[in-house]
């Protein structure tokens, strides 16, 4: 799971890491916080299976690269392979000191990804009824292609969101799983 | 028992929790920050968030010496610090067990060296644990206690950001607690008073200490061999265990779950089984140069770089050369002809002390930084920081450059935590030795960068408890300086920073600009709790 520091993947890439463990999967993430993350890029790593050692995907062994940031899909693209893949959303962030956002990237993408599937973070807020839930329903749509059954999503959400809000952030990631075809 | 899932940071809380620790204390550093602030939601715990680490470790000896377990956490060069009284306080032993974290940074993902802090168990006679993931974290924890308190000496745990800033699965373990205990302080002179013709008997005692523990480190449970294919055998520990079980998943593998002392037995052992032997650590030849100087012959850093971090794609990477291929599975990642161009950090988008960098870039002075959030101010757009080194050298740095005569006289910018951690001493030197220089406090009310730890200027403790708040004033003026070359202003006044700092200047005598503007993400984060708490209010 990759984007931009702010944009919430040290929540989200819990959740799933989460919904794992409750899947009775070993499960690890690591990602890096700190200095070199204020406005930096952010990449977490998330691995499960039956036994898992390294916190790190190897370069070419992501199974899956879920990218909340259109520049960053690029920018690790190295961890995917041809049979990987590949979720970004169309949002765009310019990096400090850029004063226009580099041209090119989707269809440099489209060119050097054969499974590549593209979501408008627009048409996911139209349908959700409060920001907030986005990055819940970010991961209603990411688990019709991780195989982790439902129970466990709930679990894990209802243990990382704050009290209160597990109704809405459920009902956005049911939401985001209606999502199949974009 | 219910599966937890937890950083390694996390791990260490909850381990030390479970061990019956009584006092925890620390100075914030990534990656090591999350530690105290897990542990002090515990209850029977007194944790602290100390002045500097140097503190904390004295604070946490004198817990220890009373019967209270103690923990301490730091980041790598906090240990720096904390070695004055790390190299005694191997020397005067414990009562009850005393464990020092060390989170080492390797790649430097936030600091400004990558040193390896297993040096310091060597140096300082010291036990070495460390862990390859959150359950051996807090499994480690425990046995760091119990070590500690069986070879009457602090023990160290050693972590790196890969350990402590990931997750894995722990499960939880019974807790061993009696907080209803009284804790006395036992005089025992010729133990705790080190001066020389008692020191001289304790280090005979460290010396006896670490031979007995090289002998029964042998026996470790945590040190493990791992015997499969022969042809290779690899011996490490903590992360890079992982890293070696991954890229090379048929090999042999020594696993160290202590790297000070080494099991020498094992290892001979170890090495008599397999045909080759590798050494497999992140920075410096820590364990390859003890090895070799057992006589045994082996490999390292002839293949594996002394920078940065390690990964199993290094790991095979460095070997397929001499014809180790490793896992066979791999998949080639995709590549791209397009780059994304890189994403630098920066001060964050509505940071009060802003202003204060682009002034003085304005003004082309020469700007010793110090360690924080403002030495981002040494990055584009602002550029405007000469020199970074270590916490509170802002502020000594100036004075070397004031005497050595250079025209431009150096102005030395730091944090309010900085200040407080190491900054003191340093304007007290400036203030006894005359020096004439500008020192200027961006105060935003907390340790930022670590993540929103209160200080002692901050007026609040690790707990949300009210604590006393440093008076600038007062300080300034307990140190000599003259009320009028004291400024304090607010950093959304541009134009009364920029007029404090060139009035400032010019009075050719030492002074202080203090710029109080709270940080922006904590005043975000406060401004939704007041919001959440009004809504609840409201109903």
């Amino acid at each position: 799971m990759v984007g931009v520091g702010g944009q919430g993947i040290i929540l989200a890439s819990d959740i799933l890491t989460l919904a794992a463990m409750y899947c009775g999967y070993d499960a690890k993430k690591s990602e890096i916080h700190g200095m070199s993350q204020r406005g930096g890029a952010v990449f977490s790593h998330i691995r499960f299976g039956k036994r898992v050692y390294s916190p790190l995907i190897s370069e070419g062994e992501a199974d899956i690269l879920f990218s909340l940031e259109e520049m960053e899909t690029l920018r690790w693209l190295n961890y995917a392979n041809t049979e990987s893949l590949i979720i970004t959303l169309l949002t765009r962030i310019k990096p400090a000191g850029v004063s226009l956002y580099p041209i090119g990237i989707r269809e440099e993408l489209k060119k050097k990804c054969d499974q590549i599937k593209f979501l408008d973070p627009e048409d996911l807020r139209k349908k959700i009824d409060n920001i907030k839930f986005f990055n819940v329903a970010l991961l209603g749509v990411l688990s019709n292609y991780v195989d982790l059954d439902e129970k466990a999503w709930k679990r894990a959400i209802e243990e990382k969101v704050p009290k209160g809000s597990f109704e809405g952030n459920w009902n956005a990631f049911l939401i985001g799983k209606s999502i199949k075809s974009f | 028992m219910e599966k937890l899932l937890l950083s390694g940071n996390e791990a260490v809380a909850r381990g030390a929790f479970e061990a019956g620790v009584r006092v925890g204390t620390g100075y914030p550093g990534t990656p090591s920050s999350e530690i105290l602030e897990n542990l002090t939601k515990y209850p029977g715990v007194y944790t602290e968030w100390s002045v500097n680490e140097k503190v904390a470790l004295e604070v946490a000896i004198g817990a220890a010496l009373s019967g209270a377990r103690s923990l301490v956490t730091m980041k790598h060069v906090g240990l720096n610090v904390a070695a004055d009284p790390l190299f005694t306080s191997s020397y005067i032993g414990v009562k009850a067990g005393l464990v020092i974290v060390s989170a080492d940074d390797p790649n430097m993902h936030s600091s400004q060296n990558e040193q390896d802090n297993r040096n310091y168990a060597w140096a300082a006679k010291v036990p070495m644990l460390e862990p390859s993931d959150s359950q051996e974290v807090k499994d480690f924890i425990k046995l760091a206690f119990d070590l500690s308190e069986r070879y009457d000496t602090p023990v160290i745990l050693r972590t790196t950001t890969r350990i402590s800033h990931s997750k894995s699965i722990v499960v939880p373990g019974p807790i061993t607690r009696n907080d209803e205990r009284n804790y006395e302080f036992e005089r025992d002179i010729k133990k705790y008073v080190m001066i020389p013709s008692y020191a001289r008997v304790r280090h005979v005692e460290v010396e006896k200490r670490m031979r007995r523990l090289e002998g029964d480190v042998n026996e470790l449970e945590i040190n493990s061999m791992e015997l499969q294919d022969t042809e290779i055998g690899f011996i490490t520990a903590g992360v890079c265990y992982t890293y070696v079980k991954e890229a090379f998943p048929t090999a042999s593998v020594l696993k160290l779950g202590m790297v000070h002392p080494l099991p020498e037995l094992l290892i001979r052992e170890f090495c008599g089984r397999v045909h080759k032997v590798l050494i497999v650590e992140e920075l410096d030849p820590f364990l390859e140069l003890r090895i070799k100087s057992l006589g045994i012959t082996v490999d390292g850093k002839k293949y594996f770089p002394m920078t940065g971090e390690l990964n199993p794609d290094l790991i095979k990477g460095s070997l397929s050369s001499i014809g180790h291929r490793g896992d066979v599975r791999s998949k080639k990642g995709l590549w791209a002809d397009l780059q994304a161009p890189p994403r630098p950090p920066q001060l964050c988008p509505g940071c009060p002390h802003r202003t204060v960098f682009k002034t003085l870039g304005k003004l082309g002075l020469t700007v010793t930084g110090d360690i924080g959030c403002y030495t981002l101010g040494a990055l584009p757009p602002y550029t405007s920081i000469d020199t970074c080194v270590d916490m509170g050298a802002s502020i000594t740095i100036a004075q070397g450059i004031e005497i050595a005569g250079s025209e431009n006289k150096a102005v030395a910018v730091l944090g309010d935590s900085t200040f407080t951690h190491a900054g003191l001493p340093g304007l007290l030197n400036a203030a006894y030795n005359g020096r004439k220089s500008l020192i200027i406090v961006l105060d935003n009310g907390t340790t930022a960068m670590t993540g929103m730890q209160p200080n002692p200027l901050s007026g609040e403790r690790i707990n949300g408890e009210e604590a006393v708040k440093l008076d600038y004033l007062k300080l300034a003026e307990a140190v000599g300086m003259d009320r009028e070359n004291v400024r304090i202003v607010d950093a959304y006044n541009p134009q009364d920073i920029e007029d404090a700092i060139m009035t400032l200047i010019q009075t050719n005598k030492l002074s202080l600009l203090v710029v109080q503007g709270l940080c922006v993400i904590l005043r975000r984060r406060r401004e939704r709790k007041e919001k959440a708490a009004s809504e609840k209010t409201d109903i």
